[in-house]
């Protein structure tokens, strides 16, 4: 474990053991690469209803892969997890209370 | 833990906790910002709207910067290991596809502006530049931060056994990467299939 790390004491068995190395960050990026493609490709080709769906569910899987590998949140305490998921909800509760409003009260149209 | 370094009453390294708080703020930073542009998104004053994106060439821009990620945490892992010289190699790559993603985006709003999409255009102008231009302000903050880091290593005022300097800067550029999956998606992939 490098200096920068969680002891295991400040989160009991919220830290690996294993950390990843330059080869499986690689392997990450590849995949990151691919699903990336994947995303691009709607653009190009009909996916008719499955499209939102599907870039949706690449966005999260990109979102996941890049805060839990490249950002070391698999492998640290889970507090800075639920700052950065905290301060997704918050963002997303922000975003739905700001429809509902614009719901109720039209956004100034020109 | 040693006495030099400074640990919040969790047990976890104050710095590094600052960091992760101030992350989690910027969700609601950009929070806004997009879900400002989403309800204007409609809202083009019979001005360009969804359908000026350029997706190929916002695609390479977007690979650029998601493969920056690879390059920095590359660095912080270099550093870890000690290996100064090959933590400044990678630093100096991430901080070239941050060049490369910055110019890219100069010059789609350059063609944006050439074909009439201007910050007063219209609602949805103004939200889609506020955003994507704050964006890229954070990347440009992020390369100076990498220049810095690139700096004080070649002067030995980041040293091997300072490893938490670069997994801060790494932090806070993998943020602004993932800050981007979600603009790529959302401001521009979505709004352009359904347009």
């Amino acid at each position: 474990m490098s200096a920068t790390q969680t002891p295991p004491e400040a989160d009991a068995g919220a830290a690996h053991d294993h950390h990843p190395t330059p080869r499986d960050y690689i392997r990450i990026a590849a995949v990151l690469f691919v699903l990336t493609a994947m995303e691009v490709s709607t653009y190009f080709f009909e996916f008719g209803g499955l499209a939102v769906p599907m870039l949706v569910v690449l966005m999260a899987i990109k979102f996941a892969l890049v805060a839990g590998w490249f950002m070391h949140l698999r492998f640290d305490t889970k507090v800075y997890t639920r700052f950065l998921y905290g301060g997704l909800s918050l963002a997303i509760v922000l975003y739905v209370v700001m429809h509902l409003l614009f719901a109720f009260d039209h956004a100034p149209r020109v | 833990m040693t006495a030099g370094v400074h640990d919040t009453t969790l047990g976890l390294d104050h710095r590094k906790l600052a960091m992760w708080t101030f992350l989690g703020s910027e969700f609601l930073f950009f929070g806004a910002f997009i879900a400002g542009y989403l309800l204007y998104l409609d809202e083009t004053a019979a001005g360009p709207g969804v359908e000026i994106f350029d997706i190929p060439f916002t695609s390479i821009s977007s690979f650029v910067l998601l493969m920056s990620s690879l390059t920095m945490v590359l660095a912080h892992n270099a550093h870890v290991h000690g290996d100064m010289r090959r933590m400044r190699l990678w630093i100096l790559a991430t901080a070239g596809q941050g060049m490369v993603f910055l110019g890219g985006q100069v010059y789609e709003f350059s063609v944006f502006v050439r074909e009439g999409l201007v910050l007063t255009e219209s609602p949805f102008a103004s939200s889609f530049f506020v955003l994507t231009g704050f964006h890229g302000a954070h990347v440009f903050i992020g390369i100076l931060l990498l220049m810095s880091l690139y700096s004080l290593s070649l002067t030995g005022k980041v040293k091997a056994s300072q490893p938490l300097k670069t997994e801060m800067i790494g932090l806070y550029w993998h943020f602004v990467d993932i800050i981007w999956v979600v603009i790529f998606t959302v401001v521009y992939l979505i709004p352009e299939i359904m347009a």
